[in-house]
């Protein structure tokens, strides 16, 4: 019963999703727009009329005028550095189109465009002093702060009554201060347009990366040709034009210059930045993140401004808000990957009945015996980690290694060693087509094919991509082993979407079903997933019918048949289960049953623990992982079977010495040969009345040798 | 080491030299005992909060929060003795204030590893608003009769000395003493200079941190007692006001580096005089509190421009993301 439940519970609850959604990007951004959501509703419950058109476009012109200086910080933010001299300058171009429109009476085109510039040499002196000199960023716009704040004080001492007498009344600056298309005010339109060519600009133009490189770590930017100083000198500038034209929809719509314009608008805008997620010290941010902070903080303020806060509460509100998110920022960003890595394991419920014995005197198919004990071995301490081994019609032996080569040992003494191919990633199943094509499973890349001369194409390294997995699941991570059918479809196993190469033993750990098959069509090029759900596929043979496609899951113990074509086109059954160790690859023997290589036997407390998956989530969160306890691969067994599933052989190498472990297995002209992936040499076993002329792909395809 | 090159000290003694000289003989009414004592008196409070920004930019910190830390626990006593509490327990409840702010500043910035800068300017902004909202009934917190006697801090003199010149004196011996004559000192110089390799030879760098922005709030707050005996009353408007880059230009000025590990108390000496002159002299001159401002405004930047030339940072410690 309690068993039941814990099954059920662990199949229809996707613990999996935690670990993948907080390793996606855009959950850095999706946070701040959850909290956007929650202050919105709660606003809008708590005040009248918070949700009216009047009141909505009230707030669009407010954020489209913030939004701009938000978008400035953001640029400086993500280089690196940071602008407090955002609100005198707010202040300072403000004076600057007041004046020359009311006292000097110029054209409007004429007050933008002086406005724009004054902006840009505003921000210029930031950008001089910080990008040029390398003077810290903090403390010279603080600086810079106070300069343009006594500058403004000095000119409307001078000048507020002049300004305050004019009332300019021309459409097109009224059109900027009021005006709205479709409801949509002015200022919010041309943020919009502004957002789209910053999004475009930062995570499609070369500038773009260049500044986020360069906020990322400014040193490598530098030793790889970025021109540092300029981009951080143009970041400041474009804060200053993004500033000014905030203030020009500003001065637009109010038309004054009071003391207090832009006194503490540094604090929002820079509370506004961190609320939306962009990292202090630079190198993370986007667009989106901006506008979302900027509206939170201006939802905020507002709120507290209607339900009549004083303006020391306001302030302090921000101000803790700031620190908050501040906080959580940077501990996100220390404590990210040790997170990710503590909460991906999602183990499941895997029960598995007693094995059979494999005990000498036990009797029965799987009983040890010391078959393999007397071994030649080929290329020993030469060649590492060949996980499958082939042989091609002149008998000549190609294996993987862990170097990313496929070797290839020539026949008749496999003396002599070459590298047949590079690749550069991890070799794993192999087959050949009919026109003596090698196709490789490879690790980390994908299906490779390899002509006889050499030279090495990529066949495919994507599926399409399945609608309801959160992580990408159309990239190859870990293609397994192949088969090729008579039609020329490449079946091959994909054992898991959730891990790399070099984790792979973590699946096993989970024990769900992360593992699918792929079929990937040589004559149309295109590929598709088969199969999926599967526990960690492995090896692939296609059966004798031709129909189907017979292939193990490792840590399911068991071997499966999937009919690809006929009447049961479509569906799986099982051929074997409850094997007594973990399956690896699949191959046809002469006469005409399959090799099956174990490459690991099961022990009971794994078996124990696959049933309990609350005490492995909890040794994956607790325990380092050197110290988990994973599936065993050091001794294992090749084992020979039938078409019904009947196991009718089995070798084992009782010494340990030469081939303990053993992930697949080759059969060519009387011979038997061993791969491991864990192995530094090739196994050549002598079958008793073996077809002395077998070999594996001209019987395929109808060659003679 | 020993080379030949002005070391920025010298380099501001002499500024300050010629510019005493020049508003002596240009300037009636500078060089007058009277005005002398007044020039000493009124950066007073202004070298006291030096002296507190010193220790932490020794250990490569800013507290952009100290004016907080100088308004609000002395706008608390005079708000407590004004409702009726006694002198020593608002005392004492001003010196808890102080040191509950010192201790959040340096829990944000020794263990959150929120940026000083950006710590300070927060909590500031939280402990004026604080101020604002929560403790004081007006912007000015106004002298009690519980109060007398206390003023005695501000006013008044002691063998001919005003006593905010003497207070200041006393500050300048205790932090002197603190950071040359004990181990403590000996770690900010550690930590400041390179926070790593202090850590790795076994320094408790973050207590030290934290113990920083303790020592500096108190101080502030001790500022501010001083601040508010002299002028009877607590403006705590203060805190709006330009005072902390006035602090800044004190350290700066007077050759402490921003970068850490460099300086003592004779350098905030001659920064507090140097800008003493310059603020007298522009007072004298008739300059706007806006003009003033601006020429301050300059003169910092000339100086940290000045600083980052003398004291480059040094990229091989400098933290990524430092600002």
């Amino acid at each position: 019963m309690r068993d039941t439940l814990t099954s059920l519970r662990y199949r229809y609850w996707p613990d999996h999703l935690l670990g993948e959604i907080l390793s996606k990007r855009w959950t850095e951004t999706a946070i701040p727009v959850i909290l956007l959501l929650i202050i919105g509703f709660a606003l809008s419950r708590s005040i009248d009329h918070f949700l009216s058109p009047a009141s909505l476009a009230d707030t669009a012109r407010q954020a489209g005028e913030i939004g701009f200086i938000g978008l400035g910080m953001a640029l400086v933010v993500i280089v690196g550095g940071i602008d407090l001299s955002v609100g005198s300058m707010f202040a300072l171009t403000d004076f600057c189109a007041l004046y020359l429109l009311d006292v000097l009476g110029w054209p409007i085109p004429a007050v933008v465009a002086a406005t724009l510039v004054f902006g840009a040499f505003l921000g210029a002196v930031n950008g001089v002093l910080i990008g040029y000199l390398r003077l810290r960023a903090f403390i010279t716009t603080l600086i810079t702060l106070i300069i343009y704040r006594s500058a403004f004080d000095l000119l409307i001492q001078r000048y507020s009554n002049a300004i305050a007498a004019a009332f300019p009344d021309i459409p097109s600056w009224n059109f900027i201060g009021g005006g709205d298309v479709f409801g949509i005010p002015s200022v919010a339109l041309v943020y919009i347009v502004i957002a789209i060519f910053g999004h475009i600009f930062m995570t499609r133009l070369r500038p773009g990366w260049h500044i986020t490189a360069i906020g990322g770590s400014r040193r490598s930017a530098y030793n790889s040709g970025i021109p540092v100083r300029r981009t951080i000198a143009l970041c400041y500038v474009a804060s200053g034009v993004l500033t000014s034209i905030g203030a020009l929809f500003f001065a637009a719509r109010l038309g004054t210059v009071g003391g207090d314009i832009g006194v503490g608008l540094e604090v929002i805008v820079l509370t506004a930045t961190v609320l939306g997620g962009i990292t202090l010290g630079g190198g993370k941010g986007s667009v989106a993140k901006s506008l979302v902070g900027v509206l939170i903080v201006l939802l905020i303020t507002n709120g507290l401004t209607t339900m009549n806060a004083r303006g020391g509460v306001n302030r302090m509100a921000l101000a803790g808000i700031l620190l908050i998110a501040a906080m959580i920022d940077i501990r996100w960003q220390k404590n990210r990957t040790r997170i990710i890595s503590k909460v991906y394991v999602a183990p499941t419920y895997h029960a598995l009945p007693p094995p059979p014995a494999t005990e000498i005197g036990a009797g029965g198919p799987f009983e040890q015996n010391d078959k393999l004990r007397d071994v030649t071995l080929i290329g020993l301490g030469r060649i590492e980690a060949p996980e499958d081994v082939i042989l091609d019609r002149h008998d000549n032996l190609y294996a993987g290694s862990r170097h990313g080569d496929i070797m290839r040992f020539l026949a008749p003494d496999y003396e002599t060693m070459e590298v047949f191919a590079h690749i550069g990633g991890q070799p794993l199943g192999m087959a050949f087509d009919r026109d003596d094509n090698l196709y490789v499973c490879i690790g980390g890349m994908g299906l490779y094919r390899i002509k006889p001369d050499g030279t090495v194409e990529k066949a495919t390294d994507e599926t399409n991509r399945s609608l309801h997995s959160v992580n990408d699941d159309s990239r190859l991570r870990l293609a397994d082993d192949l088969d090729i059918t008579d039609d020329g479809l490449i079946f091959f196993s994909e054992a898991t979407v959730r891990y790399e190469m070099d984790e792979w033993p973590i699946d096993g750990l989970e024990a769900r079903g992360n593992g699918r098959i792929i079929c990937y069509d040589t004559k149309t090029g295109s590929t598709h997933t088969a199969l999926r759900g599967l526990k960690f596929p492995n090896g692939i043979c296609v059966a004798s019918d031709g129909q189907s496609i017979l292939f193990a899951e490792t840590f399911g113990c068991s071997i499966k048949r999937y009919w690809f074509e006929g009447p049961k086109k479509g569906t799986v059954e099982i051929v074997m289960d409850n094997l007594p160790g973990y399956p690896d690859n699949i191959n046809l023997a002469s006469d005409g049953n399959y090799w099956l290589a174990l490459v690991g036997m099961r022990s009971p407390s794994l078996d124990l623990a696959w049933k309990m998956p609350g005490f492995r989530r909890r040794m994956a969160k607790r325990v380092p992982v050197d110290e988990w306890l994973f599936p065993n691969i050091n001794t294992g067994c090749v084992v020979k079977f039938n078409e019904q599933g009947k196991i009718l052989e089995s070798f084992w190498d009782l010494r340990g010495a030469n081939h303990p472990m053993i992930t697949s297995m080759r059969e060519h002209r009387g011979y038997l040969y061993l791969g491991g992936i864990a192995n530094n040499r090739i196994g050549r076993y002598k079958l008793d009345g073996a077809d002395p002329n077998f070999v594996q792909y001209d019987k395929r395809w109808g060659k003679l040798s | 080491m020993k080379r030949f090159r002005f070391s920025q000290q010298e380099v501001v003694f002499a500024v300050f030299a010629v510019l005493f000289l020049t508003f002596s003989i240009f300037l009636r009414g500078f060089l007058t005992p009277e005005n002398m004592l007044t020039l000493l008196q009124n950066v007073a409070v202004l070298g006291i909060l030096g002296l507190a920004m010193a220790i932490v930019v020794i250990g490569r910190g800013i507290d952009i929060s100290l004016i907080a830390a100088l308004a609000v626990p002395p706008g608390l006593v005079l708000q407590m003795v004004q409702n009726g509490h006694s002198l020593p327990t608002s005392l004492i409840a001003a010196l808890l204030l102080a040191i509950a702010f010192g201790l959040v500043n340096g829990w944000l910035i020794a263990y959150a590893e929120v940026p000083s800068l950006f710590a300070t300017l927060a909590t500031g902004l939280l402990l004026a608003g604080l101020g604002q909202t929560a403790l004081f009934q007006l912007d000015v917190v106004q002298w009690s009769p519980g109060m007398d006697g206390f003023e005695r801090l501000g006013q008044g003199v002691i063998l001919g000395i005003p006593t905010p010149i003497i207070m200041f004196a006393i500050a300048c011996v205790i932090v002197a003493f603190l950071l040359r004559r004990t181990r403590w000192g000996a770690y900010i110089y550690a930590i400041g200079d390179n926070p790593y390799a202090a850590r790795a030879t076994g320094i408790p760098s973050r207590p030290i941190v934290v113990l920083q922005y303790v020592v500096t709030a108190l101080i502030g707050c001790f500022a501010g007692l001083v601040m508010a005996a002299s002028v009877n009353s607590m403006p705590t408007r203060v805190f709006n006001s330009t005072l902390i880059y006035d602090v800044i230009l004190v350290v700066v000025l007077g050759g402490i580096g921003l970068s850490g590990g460099r300086g003592g108390v004779l350098n905030v000496i001659i920064g507090t005089l140097l800008i003493g002159t310059m603020l007298n002299g522009m007072t004298i001159l008739d300059i706007s509190y806006a003009g003033q401002n601006l020429i301050k405004g300059v003169v910092l930047l000339l100086a940290v421009i000045t600083d980052s030339f003398l004291n480059p940072r040094n990229e091989e410690t400098a933290q990524q993301g430092d600002i």
